[in-house]
């Protein structure tokens, strides 16, 4: 195991080298930003000058040369548009991000395991069909209907939750739940597929034969192997937060990296896009480590080479 | 009456399919004694897990126990809560399964699947659970059984983990074991010592044993009484030597006839020409005709019944006494 760490851990390095150089030729192809910045009545002249200003007219690779020395030092360039070092700008949205996905995650596994689990075991009944049907709904349902739904009658009309803005638990219940509906009735189909399988395996009934009752042979035998793709789509659902929630905190003025990273590729803020996508690459990575660790203490199969 | 260990009394179990209801196990009535090994043989698809999954009572959707009774010790098992059900299973009565490979949970260690029965059935502690369980491994047969309490399946053999199972059933000393099938997935030598462990254990503790398999060779070394199936219904029932003596029903004649002792299944198969008829298109009359070559113009009109037309040994066939 902590060979496995140690050889993950390395990779790291690499990867993220590679994400840097694909960042960086991107934000450089898709546009000028000296266009960008500049006013409307900007001469020639202030555009030259500002392009020199900004190392611009360099060959790439001396810019990436020069960008990556200075990121390797934790300096990743000024914000053209908030005229601060990039980095502390997305560290500071950090926190808020990984609270909403957590708390969101959080909400969506406490609804989506026993719903999915019940839906298993009643399987072609009523409460099956209920079940099914509000999960379609909560996929169908677009985040940011949800959200505002919830504002209107939560904080609105019963004034429970403050409507926008991070602050203590409450300012966190309203977009927490607008995401959570979504990735529960994901997850609850998933869950309920899961446990279907599983429960038509041998070894379940080998737990039936033993005289143990019904709810140690689900929760314990049956859900034991089936948390195995609980922790997958956890970790898709958690990558995917990180980085895409966009909708939900715009609803919901949540100040997280998904704000920052559109504004910035809207206004072409170049250091915040390459900062934000390292910083959000490198999430992703640890995340996965984590997940093929958790799996490796849960499916004893897994080899530890 | 009651000194029968396990009475099994016009058990019905149907599949449930788009085809309509596949009745697997037909009426079907037998008796195992404490000590008695009755053996069930027939072809795949005939009904033999479908009945031992019966008695045990986990058939589970779409299969469903429709009549009959489980006589266990003079209770039925069918009329009984699941509680009062899993007082008896993996207890008092325990089963060995056809699928030695897939049987055991994956994620838990061979110490955690004996003990676990173990400590559902009697009182006892964590630790002497374990040490039951070491105990257990070393009677069947695993000689590092200390190292083995603390793997996983995947880390063992097809037979090895066969022994486990056989550890699981006998763990809390049953009076009725149900063997299906148990070396039918493993390699010629381990079959061997799997039953000789079974005969051995079952002799020791007095366990009655439900034996199914598809050999006839396997019949002849463990079985005091013999069961044979067809389609989902008994058609010969006697003791081992009055069967391989004197079999009255053609199909088991075909069985005998084509099985050099101790020869795969395969070649007995193939010398019944044709194949079991589909449980939901039944041959008219006797199920068995289409394939009998002793089969005349009155096996197509009437299904005939189970007669014990000699002392303790039934036939399902109106030719019988002929002494075809
Ligand atoms: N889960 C199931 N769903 C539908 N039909 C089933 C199911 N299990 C068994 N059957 C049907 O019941 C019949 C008897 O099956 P069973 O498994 O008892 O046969 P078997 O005698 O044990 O065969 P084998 O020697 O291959 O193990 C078969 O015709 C099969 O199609
Ligand atoms: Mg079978």
């Amino acid at each position: 195991m902590t060979r496995y760490l140690f050889k993950s851990i390395l990779q790291i390095v690499p990867v993220l080298f590679i994400i840097s150089m694909l960042v960086f030729v991107l934000v450089r192809a898709t546009g000028d930003p000296v266009a960008l910045m500049l006013p409307e009545s900007a001469t020639e002249q202030d555009r030259i000058e500002m392009t020199e200003a900004l190392g611009l007219n360099e060959p790439l690779y001396v810019q990436y040369g020069i960008f990556i020395s200075n990121a390797i030092r934790g300096d990743f360039g000024i914000s053209y548009h908030y005229g601060q070092q990039a980095l502390p700008l997305v560290l500071e949205r950090l926190p808020a991000s990984i609270e909403l996905a957590v708390v969101s995650m959080v909400i969506s596994t406490l609804i989506a395991i026993p719903l999915g689990i019940l839906s298993a075991l009643k399987r072609n009944s009523y409460l099956d069909l209920i079940i099914s049907g509000i999960s379609v709904l909560g996929k169908a349902m677009p985040n940011f209907w949800v959200g505002i739904m919830l504002i209107l009658f939560f904080s609105v009309m019963l004034g429970m939750f403050p409507v926008s803005g991070r602050g203590g638990l409450e300012n966190m219940v309203l977009p927490a739940f607008t995401l959570g509906v979504g990735l529960a009735a994901q997850m609850t189909r998933m869950i309920r597929s899961t446990m279907l399988e599983i429960l038509n395996q041998d070894y379940i009934r080998t737990a039936r034969s033993k005289g143990i009752i019904e709810a140690i042979v689900v929760g314990k035998h049956a859900f034991r192997n089936g948390l195995i793709s609980v922790v997958t789509i956890m970790s898709l659902q958690f990558t995917s937060l990180i980085s895409g929630t966009l909708i939900t905190e715009t609803v919901f003025a949540w100040p997280g990296l998904g704000q920052l990273l559109v504004a910035a590729v809207n206004n072409k803020d170049m250091a915040i896009i390459q900062a934000a996508v390292l910083i959000i690459a490198l999430l992703v990575i640890v995340i996965n480590i984590l997940t093929d660790v958790v799996y490796r203490l849960l499916d004893p199969r897994i080899k530890y080479n | 009456m009651t000194s029968s260990l396990l009475e099994v009394k016009q058990l019905k179990t149907i599949f449930s399919s788009e085809n309509g209801d596949v009745p697997a196990v037909n009426d079907i009535s037998f008796t195992v004694n404490p000590g008695e090994t009755v053996a069930i043989v027939g072809e795949s698809g005939c009904g033999k897990s479908a009945t031992s999954l019966s008695i045990m009572g986990l058939i589970t959707d779409p299969g469903k126990v429709i009549a009959g009774e489980v006589l266990f010790e003079g209770s039925d098992l069918l009329s009984l809560s699941k509680k009062k059900l899993n007082r008896y299973r993996g207890n008092k009565m325990s089963m060995i399964f056809q699928e030695p490979m897939t049987s055991l949970n994956p994620v838990f260690t061979i110490g955690n699947q004996i003990s676990e029965v173990i400590r559902k059935h009697q009182r006892v502690d964590k630790e002497t659970a374990i040490k039951k369980s070491v105990e257990m491994l070393e009677r069947v047969g695993i000689s590092n059984a200390s190292k083995v309490i603390k793997q996983f399946p995947h880390q063992l053999s097809g037979g090895m983990r066969q022994r486990v199972m056989i550890a699981i059933a006998l763990a809390c000393m049953p009076k009725l074991l149900i063997a299906d099938e148990p070396t039918t997935a493993l390699d010629v030598t381990i079959q061997a010592q799997i039953l000789d462990l079974i005969k051995h254990l079952s002799e020791q503790q007095n366990t009655g044993v439900l034996l199914i398999t598809h050999d006839l060779g396997v019949v002849a070394e463990m079985a005091d009484r013999v069961i044979v199936m067809y389609a989902g219904e008994i058609v010969e029932e006697t003791t081992v030597e009055e069967l391989f003596d004197n079999p009255k029903h053609p199909y088991t004649m075909g069985l005998l006839g084509s099985t050099p002792r101790l020869e795969v299944e395969q070649e007995m198969l193939e010398a019944i020409p044709g194949v079991v008829p589909d449980l939901t298109e039944m041959p008219s009359g006797c199920p068995f005709h289409p394939r009998c070559k002793y089969a005349i113009e009155a096996c197509k009109l009437e299904k005939p019944a189970l007669i014990e037309d000699f002392p303790d040994h039934f036939a399902r066939c109106i030719r019988a006494k002929e002494g075809l």
